[in-house]
Formats: structure tokens, sequence, C-alpha cells
């Protein structure tokens, strides 16, 4: 165990907490007199700051990853290279759009608390050992509770934190009984080792036991179905900042822990061991096993994408109507997670394996890709109904009416956005979608995976109509207020900086294609 | 060059909603200025590239990990229905030199619309075709919603709901093809040429075909057409009945024909006589044209009428597709520039010449103004574009009408014997509208004759004159001598059948 592997591997996490420390020690220190508005602005940009010397630091760690006595224990470059420059962007972002907010007056302990939260997240998305995953997931949920319950003044938000709470410490509970399960099953913690003795000991009803245990706290994280109901009321308690890091960094986290599963546990390969006649022995096993699986996890991401279409179809509060289509789009990345290559004889075992990698590796990259870019136009999103919600004192579809006269380039960059997320081209939403889905049938062509990709294109139609209501009240009905919104200069700079991200990407999808292929070593 | 429509058109829209507000005029010039410099370049495109075959205009590697290219061609099909989307432009924009509410918006979005049907017409990679008609969609949601007029919200939510249903199953057929085709490339030749097994074929080609006909307006997922085009303002109504419809017909051509012609083979058993995919749809064509017909003659507003004729001619294209013989593919294709010329003329009439006026659209009201009297203007356009419409030999209609006819004959006679029919009740139901709305029997009384002279209607406008010369003259010209489209159609036409069909 080299230590200074570890500190070299947690050096971002290293940045996020002396950030973190600093803000605190800033704030009530040195700035206990300054107006909240100078306190706010002060302790965001330190957390801004904290996160571009994490980003830093990540780049300095370079691509070998930390590992124990008993295998790998935390990973560096790859997917979770990817996740974690994510993360600390995307951070960086619901920093920024903090500056104009007067939900609180502890402003350091706010962006402590976030930078803390973002340290999780990067855990989780580095994680290869089932305790570390569990440290990171805890670090970052407990954050995101008290986040959640940051507006003191509002009810809303101390009744959404408790629904979290519960909810997701009960959630946390089943995730650890199913752990356990799995190391009672095999004798160890690392996903590695997990993968190759599950599959030379084959299925078992254990097994099943442990898995959905772990399926049920996991799928809490994305909010699947039916995992998903403190989705609705979070996103509408939370303040707006809290709510666009829940919406975005934590869903970045928690699916780069479903991927590095999915990677480890979906993909054959590469074996303890290594010789082709001992692959080709375990493969038929391997292919008898997993898939069965990968199934309760399709069920779920059909699930998903029902409910979260239909339920939105029926909000009138735009902060839910965007939590049920979270929850939909959880849905469509579950697909690309869950698909397995089917193998139905005829070709040779070893061929069909090595026919797979490439597959598994572009649906891995689609789900990267769709995750990015959803975080960040859901920021986006959380902005500019924070900005309303501030002027207008609701969140109500109601409260968008004439949007367009009031505030011109806040209402193009609803446009924009809204218009990314049902998946209209030129915009990387719909790059995203397409990426994703031609990466599932291009991994299994069988019926399964067609009909589900069709359904999600059908629950993409569908998201549409919901998507338009709320632009048909920026755009089309008549307002009922007509004074102008103004909206504070970085908040307004960090928004049209987003809006036009989703444009830029969207008509030129190789340059995040590209950027994300390159953290994967040739070869 | 002929990309450059593609680029003015949205360089365009983004200028438009740059302008600052309450100088509708200058909107107005800037959306002329911006349209006949589109036509100028279509017409330019269209003489450059007479007697040439597919002429590639761009093609860039967009996203190679996947395989997709911005590939931008041109054969004779392509620059015929540049040329018409030209000729609406300009048409649309001088029927909407009236619009006095968010002029800048209206013509911003109009100029998105028109910037992504350029696109689907010259686009020769799958991919970019499919994002190009996925872009014209939300434009003309706003457009209507706005702007329209009875019923407008539902009609725009509609419209756009029944367009992006149809893209969502064209996009679950191109992902299926692009898949099952290797994920190598995207470009339209690359998977006409992968070998696409036939039983595969065989449910792609409806899956598509369908997709892309909601949008042509093929029964019985046409009732977005009649109430979109009454809700939606005159220039949309222009565009969305005169060539927005023919990005789905189009669409069925270049990518149901084109890349799947296997679907098309008979099935080794037949149900009622229809034994094949080609059977169905060219039945479904049928039942379009005289259902169209038959309900176009059943209206009491003028819109409606001309929103259903919409889809009784549109019908003549599928049928014409579904003949796969020279001429048949051949006349749809000359019917999709004549329909969208006429059509145009017909909406831009109806709605801007006389309900900016009137006030009304009910054949019951309209019968009691003498509008032959009091804008002899409209009388006279709507008699020229009312024949024009029914088929009269002189106008482009005929011809293409006499193709589709004589394929349809070659094909199967009944076919011909049934969208004859469609043809006759066509006659009826223009003549209909004509009698009623412009020259009723009804003599004025001398109170009503007070009233007239009290309320005079508005005189009609330089860009109103203007725009019915231009599509007259388009119609007329087509009419009275074929051969300048059809120059270009027949070889294109000649290599699509062959390259496909066997």
């Amino acid at each position: 165990m080299n230590y200074a592997d570890l500190f070299r591997v947690t050096l971002p996490e290293t940045a996020l907490e002396v950030a973190a420390l600093l803000v605190l020690v800033v704030d009530l220190g040195l700035l206990r007199k300054a107006a909240l508005k100078t306190r706010v602005a002060v302790a965001a940009m330190l957390g801004v700051a904290g996160c571009g010397a994490a980003l830093w630091a990540l780049y300095a760690a370079g691509t070998g990853g930390f590992s124990g006595s008993d295998g790998l224990l935390l990973a560096a470059g790859g997917t979770a290279g990817v996740a974690q420059t994510g993360i600390l962007i995307l951070t960086a972002l619901t920093l920024l759009l903090l500056v104009d907010s007067d939900f609180t007056r502890n402003a350091g302990e706010y962006v402590a608390v976030v930078l803390m939260a973002a340290a999780g997240g990067l855990i989780i998305a580095a994680a290869q050992e089932l305790l570390v995953i569990f440290v990171g997931l805890e670090l970052l949920s407990l954050g995101l509770y008290i986040l959640t319950a940051f507006a003191k003044r509002s009810g809303k938000s101390a009744e959404a934190a408790l629904k979290y709470y519960l909810f997701g410490g009960m959630s946390a509970a089943f995730l650890l009984f199913g752990f356990s399960y799995l190391y009672g099953l095999t004798g160890t913690t690392s996903i590695w080792q997990i993968k190759d003795a599950i599959t030379i000991s084959g299925p078992s009803a254990l097994l099943y036991v442990a898995w959905v245990l772990i399926v049920a706290g996991l799928g809490f994280k994305i909010a699947a179905v039916p995992f998903h109901l403190w989705a609705p009321d979070t996103y509408e308690g939370a303040p707006a900042p809290a709510a666009a890091f829940i919406a975005s960094v934590s869903k970045v986290a928690s699916f780069a822990l479903l991927l590095t599963l999915s990677l480890n546990w979906f993909t054959p390969g590469p074996w303890v061991g290594g010789q082709r006649e001992f692959v080709e022995k375990v493969l038929g096993q391997y292919y008898q096993t997993w898939p069965k699986l990968a199934t309760i996890l399709l069920i779920a991401a059909a699930a998903s994408m029902i409910l979260g279409n239909l339920a939105a179809l029926a909000q009138i509060s735009v902060r839910r109507l965007l939590a049920y289509s979270a929850i939909a789009h959880a849905g469509y990345m579950l697909l690309g997670i869950a698909t397995m290559p089917r193998y139905t004889g005829g070709v040779d075992l070893f061929h069909f394996y090595l026919s797979t990698i490439g597959p598994f590796r572009q649906s891995a990259n689609a789900v990267l890709y769709y995750i990015l870019t959803y975080g960040l136009t859901t920021i986006g999103a959380f902005g500019v109904v924070g900005v309303v919600e501030r002027a207008t004192g609701s969140d109500r579809l109601d409260a968008f009416l004439g949007l367009h006269k009031r505030n011109p380039v806040l209402a193009a960059v609803l446009m924009v956005l809204f218009l990314s997320l049902a998946g209209i081209p030129p915009l990387v939403g719909f790059w995203a979608k397409f990426n994703l889905f031609a990466a599932v049938l291009g991994m299994s062509g069988g019926p399964v995976p067609f009909a589900l990709v069709s359904l999600a294109v059908g629950m993409s139609a569908v998201s549409l109509y919901y998507y338009l209501q709320v632009l048909k009240r920026a755009y089309v009905m008549p307002a009922a207020d007509e004074t102008p919104i103004h909206a504070h200069p970085v908040t307004m700079g960090v928004l049209v900086a987003i809006a036009a991200a989703v444009v830029v990407m969207g008509c030129f999808p190789a340059l995040l294609q590209g950027w994300i292929a390159g953290f994967y070593p040739v070869g | 060059m002929l990309a450059w429509t593609i680029y003015i058109s949205f360089a365009g829209a983004l200028l438009l909603a740059l302008l600052p507000k309450g100088k509708p005029v200058m909107a107005c010039w800037l959306a002329l200025g911006l349209a006949v410099a589109g036509l100028a370049l279509g017409v330019a495109g269209f003489a450059a590239g007479m007697g040439q075959g597919r002429v590639v205009i761009v093609d860039a590697a967009w996203a190679p990990s996947m395989g997709v290219h911005y590939m931008l061609a041109a054969d004779g099909i392509s620059r015929v229905l540049v040329l018409l989307t030209g000729l609406a432009a300009v048409a649309g924009v001088l029927f909407s030199w009236n619009v006095e509410l968010r002029t800048n918006q209206f013509f911003a979005f109009y100029f998105a619309l028109i910037g992504g049907v350029y696109g689907v017409f010259l686009s020769f990679d799958l991919f970019l075709l499919f994002v190009f008609y996925e872009i014209a969609i939300v434009p003309k949601y706003f457009l209507i919603a706005i702007w329209g007029s009875t019923r407008r919200e539902y009609g725009a939510m509609k419209l756009a709901l029944y367009s992006f249903v149809g893209s969502a199953m064209v996009l679950i057929g191109l992902l299926a093809a692009y898949t099952t085709a290797g994920s190598h490339s995207t470009a339209l030749m690359d998977l006409a040429h992968a070998g696409l097994p036939v039983h595969f074929q065989m449910w792609c080609f409806p899956l598509v075909f369908t997709g892309f006909a909601i949008l042509a307006g093929m029964w019985p997922f046409h009732t977005w057409a009649p109430t979109g085009h009454v809700a939606a303002p005159t220039a949309a109504s222009m565009l969305l009945a005169g060539v927005v419809m023919k990005l789905g017909a189009y669409g069925c051509l270049r990518v149901g024909i084109g890349l799947f012609p296997h679907g098309l083979d008979p099935w080794g058993f037949s149900l009622l006589g229809v034994g094949s995919w080609r059977d169905v749809f060219a039945v479904l064509a049928i039942i379009g044209i005289v259902y169209g017909a038959l309900v176009a003659l059943a209206q009491t507003d003028f819109k409606f009428v001309i929103g259903y004729s919409s889809v009784s001619h549109m019908g003549f294209v599928l049928l014409g597709l579904m003949t796969l013989n020279q001429i048949g593919v051949t006349g749809a294709v000359l019917q999709m520039f004549s329909h969208g010329v006429i059509a145009g003329l017909l909406f831009a009439i109806v709605g801007r010449i006389v309900y900016d006026r009137t006030h009304t659209r009910q054949f019951a009201e309209l019968e009691t103004m003498h509008l032959s009297r009091r804008l002899p203007f409209a009388a006279w356009a709507f008699v020229f574009a009312g024949v024009a419409s029914m088929g009269l030999p002189g106008f482009s209609g005929f011809v293409a009408e006499l193709q589709v006819l004589i394929g349809a004959w070659t094909a199967k006679p009944w076919w011909a014997c049934a969208a004859g029919i469609g043809i006759i009740v066509g006659v009826a139901y223009t003549w209909r509208a004509l009698q009623k709305a412009f020259f009723s029997d009804v003599i004025p009384t001398a109170h009503e004759l007070e009233q007239e002279q009290a309320h005079k209607f508005a005189a009609i406008t330089w860009p109103e004159i203007a725009g019915v010369a231009l599509l007259g003259a388009a119609t007329l010209a087509v009419g009275l001598y074929p051969r300048i489209l059809l120059e270009s159609i027949e070889p294109a036409v000649k290599a699509l059948l062959a390259g496909g069909v066997q």
C-alpha cells in the first residue's frame, strides 16, 4: 500500500477540502461584518477557485490509480477522469449561480458543504471497491440533505430535506445490506474480484437478493422508478442553486458509479488468469449469469421513461416538471448502461466476446456524453427558474408568462435549454440521445433493445409537449405583468455561456466526443 | 453555391431576431431581400445544374467516430424543390407585408423554417436530413401559436406533436438501418448500397414511409393538416401546405423508396387484393384523394376547403410515388412543385386578400358580400388559382396529374379510375367555393349598397399583386412548357428507380 500514491490520486479531493475550510475561515473569521452580498460573492468565488485548483490537481495526478493489498481501490483516468472533470466544472457553475441569491445568511457554510459533497462525488466516480463506494456515497448524500434544507425561511425546504433524508437513509441501508451479502458470497469487496468469483460460482438465490438490494440503493441516487419518489419534492423545495447541484453533480457521480459497475460486471474480461482456455470455459457461464442481472435495470429504465414523461405532462410547477423529466432522462441513460450483448450461439464464444469490447466502450462514452450535457443543461434550467422565481415569487407555469417581453435574453436561453432537453437538433440534447440509442442498438440488435429504444424515442416525442408548455407561456401567451425582469450580470453571463455551449456542442458533436475519447489510452 | 440558401436563411433568422422592435417595415424589407437572394441562388443553381446528375456541394466529416457526414448534394429533384422553396419564400414574405405584431420575430421564425426546408432538400446524409427535418418543427409551432387565428394554440400543438411523432418513427428507422448496416456511415449512398436484408427492409420501409407520410398528409394521419393550416397565419399556411408537406413526400421518396426498395416487394400472400406495402400505401393515397375531396365539398369555412384540398392533392403525390414507374414518379415530383405553387396562391387569396379585409371565412357571410364586385382582383385571382387547382390544361397541375394518372394506369388500372373520381370531385368543391365566396346570385338591396359605400375594403397593395403575379406566372410557365422542370426531374427519377427498385 503506497500512501504517496493515495495522496496523489486524492489530490483533487484534498484541494476541495482545503478550499472548503478556507471558505469557512474567511467567512466566519474575516468577513463577519461585511454585507450579505459580499460574503456570498466571496464565498462563491473561493469555491470556484477551489474547483479550479482541484481541476489542476486532477491533471497533475496522472492516470495511475491507487491499489491496496487486494486490488485497485481508486481509479484515475478513463471513466473516472471524465466524470471527475465534469463534476468539478458543474460544481463551479452551480457556485456561480449562488452569487445572486439571498435564501441563506450562512454563505460560507453553504459553499463548504457544496465542496465537501463534490469531494464525495469525486470519490464515487473513482471508487473500485464496495466500501470506498459507500463512504463516497454517504459523503455526497449527507451533503445533499443539508443543502436541501438550507433555505431556512421556507417550510417547503425543510419538508423536502426531511423526505430526502429519510428516503436516502433507508436506501443507503439497503445498499449496505446488499454489499454485505455480496461480501458474504464472494469473500471480497473489490468489484473486479467479485465479478470473477460470481462468474465462476454461478448465480445463486442469495446473489439475486443482494442484487435487488443494491439496485434499490443505487436506483435511489439516480431517481429511477420505483425509487424516484423523493425527486419531485426535493427539486421543488431546495433552493435553486442547491437543486441545480442535486440535479447535475450528484447525477453525474451516480451514473459514473453505475458505469464503473457496469463496465466491470457487465463486460466480460479482462479476467484473472487470462489464458484463452480459461476464458472460454468461464465465458459460457458468464453469458448465462450476468444478463439476467441486467434485466432488472432494463425494467427500471422502461418504467422510468414511461412514468417520468407521463407524470410530467400533468405538472403546473416547472420545478416538478424538471424533476419528472430528470426521472425520464435517468431512464434513457439506464438503457445505455443495462443493455448487454446477447449470445445466441452460432459463432465462436471467444470471438463474440472480442467483438463486444468496442460496443461496450462506445456505450460507456455515450452515457458519459449524455450525463455531462444533461447536467450542464439542467444547471442552466434551474438558473432560469431561479431568476424567474426571485422576480415573480413562484415557479408555476404562470410565472413565465410573457417572459420574452420581460427579459428577451432569458427567454432565449430558456428556449435553447428546453429544446435541448426535448431532443431537438441542432442542440446537444439531440446528439446525446442519438448517440446513446445508436450505441444501445450497436451493442445488441435483438428485439428487446429495439423495443426499448423505440419506447425511448416515443417517450421523447411525448416530452416535447410539456417542454413546449413552458415555452408557450414564455413566448405565446399574453403577459399578466410586463415589468422587466432583471438578473445579476454574473447569473446572466453563466446562463448565456451555458446556452452557447449547448448550441456549439450540438452543432459540433465531435468536440466533446473527442475530448471524452482522449481519456482512454489507445488500444 | 446552393448551400448558401441554407446559410443565409439561418443567418437572416438570427439577424431578424436581433432587429430592434417596433420597426416592421425594416423587418419586411430585410426579409424580402433574404427571400429574393434565396430564390436567386435557387434559380442559378437550377440553371447551372441542368443536364448534370447529382452534384456534391460539400462533404465534410461531422462526427467521424460514428461515420456521420455533413454532406450536401443536389440532383434534379432537389434542384426543383429548392426552386419551389425559393418561390414560396418570396411569396410568403410578400403576403406578410401587413404583419404588425412582433414582425421581426415573425420573420425570424419564418426564415428558421425556410432554412430547415432548404437543408432537407439538399442533404444527402441521412442524419443531416433528419436534423434539418426536425429543425423545421419548432418554428412552425411558434408561427401558428403566436400569429395564427382559429384555435391557434390547439392547431399549433397538434401539428407539432404529429410532426414530432412522425419524425420519431423516422428516427427509429434511421437508427435501425444505421446499426444493421454495420454502424459505419449515415450517408444516403452508403446506406443504399449497404445490402440491407430483405426481411429488415420489409418492416423498416413501412415504418419510415409512414413517419414521413404523416407530414405529407397521408390518410388517416392527415387530421393535423386542415386544423393547422386554418389556424396558421397566411404566410405560414402557404409554407406549410406548399413546402413543408413536400418535405414529407420528399422523405418518402429519397429515404423510404431510395433506401428500402425491397420493402415494396410482394409479400407472397395477399389480403383482399392487397399483396405488398406498395398496395397498402397506394390504397391509402387514393382514399386520401377521394376522402379529402369529399370532405372539402362539405366545408362551410373557406380556408378549410383549401386545407382539405391540400390533403387531396398530396394524395396524388403519394399515389405517384407508389406507381414505381418512371412517369408516375416524375408526375409525383412535378405535382410536388405544382401543388406547392398553387396551394400557396390559394391560401394567399383566402387568407391575405379576402380574410384580412372581410374578417370572415364563412361562406354564409361571404355570400352576402358580393366580392366579385367589391374585390375583383381577388375574384379573378381565385378563378385563375381555382382552375389551376382543378387541373385545367395550360397550368402545371394538369401535366402533373396526367402523368400520375398514366403511371397509375400502367401499374394498376383501377388506381387511375379511383383517382379520377377525386379529380371530378375536385372540380366540384373548387367550383362551389368559387361560387359561394365570390359569385353568389344574391342581388344587393339598396341598404346594402349604401353600407358598401360606407365601408370600402382596403385597396389591393403592391406586395399582394407581386405575390399573385409571381406564383401565377410560375404555374402558367410550367403548365405551358413543362420541359423546363421535367428535363431535371426525369433523369434524377430514372437514377433513383434504377439504383433502388429493380
